[in-house]
């Protein structure tokens, strides 16, 4: 349940963040996490709204934006789209790949009301 | 700036070895008391005491009136607010992020190799750390800072073997964070040229999401667990170095097919490196021992 602490984490960095543009309120907020993150999709969803619980997001919407995985191969430069984390080149079966997308775990904005 | 009190005093900051000469500089603060005064108003808690022997008093009050508002309201007013989009882009995990990184500098300063140890529970860290630093502690000069939900029983174990340790509980946490670590190395005093390990809490999930600042990961399997444990928990075998396999004494007894499992490993992870160990026998200790001196040498 790794997840809450994440949670936790997002509540408190737009605390912070929302503080310093000066809000009264956060009422939408957009997350991406992608593939490779580590988090599950029906915990974070889960997680959110109760570390939200008492803090400025209280009534925030939370969008999630869910990224899916994406590789390029070191041997033949294709990329591809791989499974989970197996990412053997489907061109040329080279192990050295590395991804390009799915990892993310980010705040990508949020939306406030300022007096 | 002093980061004592914010005095704003840089001028005074010097940095000498211990053997230097004009070492000696002053640099006066004045962190105690200063005088002060508090004005409490108390108003509004007053208590007023009401006393009341041997009469009664009778209140009554009537309030016949009505309110009459010939007039109609309007509500046309302007909202003195606006809406605004803040697009901050930021890794949720950044603030652990900042505190490893603060950590890899003292490890650098310091010269420490710090290494974290992750794996499921059961797998041999503790035994396989009591044999490291009964066999090398000298010479490897170790430190541990053990991290488990609860009890001191790994620490107490790393003690009588001979290590300073510090013993992380996380309470309900699942895994060891960059903060934490920051913590514990400032209550272990770690020497120069030294060796660290950080035993994680037992979970092979969490702890691959958190970067403790450590110089390498090492993941521990034992053979009795499956083959296809990297498969499964694809994240931690992705982004550790090297994969310590323990408890190879027990492999004439089990179905644990090697060249399976090192097949799967190196499909999710083609530079992970492989020692097969044995905390009981000490089998393969030395390649163990052989791969930690390198780490220094980088």
């Amino acid at each position: 349940m790794h997840e809450l602490s994440i949670a936790v984490q997002i509540a408190e960095i737009i605390t912070e963040e929302a503080a310093k543009a000066e809000a009264l309120t956060v009422t939408k907020v957009i997350l991406e996490i992608g593939s490779l993150s580590g988090i599950e999709a029906d915990a974070i969803e889960l997680a959110v709204p109760e570390a939200f619980r008492n803090t400025i997001c209280e009534n925030a919407a939370v969008e999630y934006q869910y990224i899916k995985a994406r590789a390029v191969c070191e041997s033949c430069c294709n990329e591809f789209d791989p499974i989970d984390h197996y990412k053997i080149c489907p061109f040329c079966n080279s192990l050295y790949t590395s991804f390009l997308k799915g990892k993310e775990l980010n705040i990508k904005s949020f939306d406030i009301v300022k007096p | 700036m002093c980061g004592t009190c914010g005095c704003g005093d840089d001028d005074h900051i010097t940095y000498h070895k211990p053997n230097e000469e004009n070492q000696e500089h002053s640099h006066l603060h004045h962190h105690g008391p200063v005088a002060h005064t508090h004005f409490h108003r108390h108003n509004d808690h007053q208590l007023s005491l009401h006393q009341h022997q041997g009469h009664s008093h009778d209140h009554s009050h009537d309030h016949e009136h009505t309110h009459d508002h010939p007039h109609d309201h309007t509500h046309d007013h302007t909202h003195l607010t606006t809406t605004q989009t803040v697009q901050i882009q930021r890794n949720i995990l950044s603030k652990n992020e900042l505190e490893a990184a603060r950590n890899r500098g003292y490890f650098d300063a310091l010269k420490v190799v710090a290494l974290n140890l992750v794996s499921s529970p059961g797998s041999g860290k503790t035994s396989i750390l009591e044999r490291t630093i009964t066999e090398k502690g000298r010479e490897l000069n170790c430190f541990v800072i053990e991290g488990d939900q609860q009890t001191m029983n790994d620490a107490q174990r790393i003690e009588k073997a001979g290590a300073p340790v510090i013993q992380i509980n996380t309470g309900n946490g699942c895994h060891l964070d960059a903060i934490m670590i920051g913590k514990a190395l400032r209550q272990l005093n770690m020497s120069t040229n030294s060796t660290l390990f950080i035993e994680n809490v037992g979970n092979l999930v969490c702890p691959a999401l958190f970067d403790l600042g450590e110089s390498k990961r090492v993941v521990i399997i034992s053979v009795t667990e499956g083959e296809d444990k990297p498969a499964k928990y694809p994240n931690m075998f992705e982004t550790s170095h090297l994969c310590l396999i323990n408890k190879v004494d027990l492999l004439p007894y089990l179905d644990f097919d090697m060249e399976k499992f090192l097949n799967i490993a190196k499909t999710v992870n083609p530079m992970l490196q492989f020692i097969p160990i044995s905390a009981k026998t000490g089998e393969g200790f030395d390649q163990w021992y052989a791969w930690i001196s390198q780490q220094g040498v980088e």
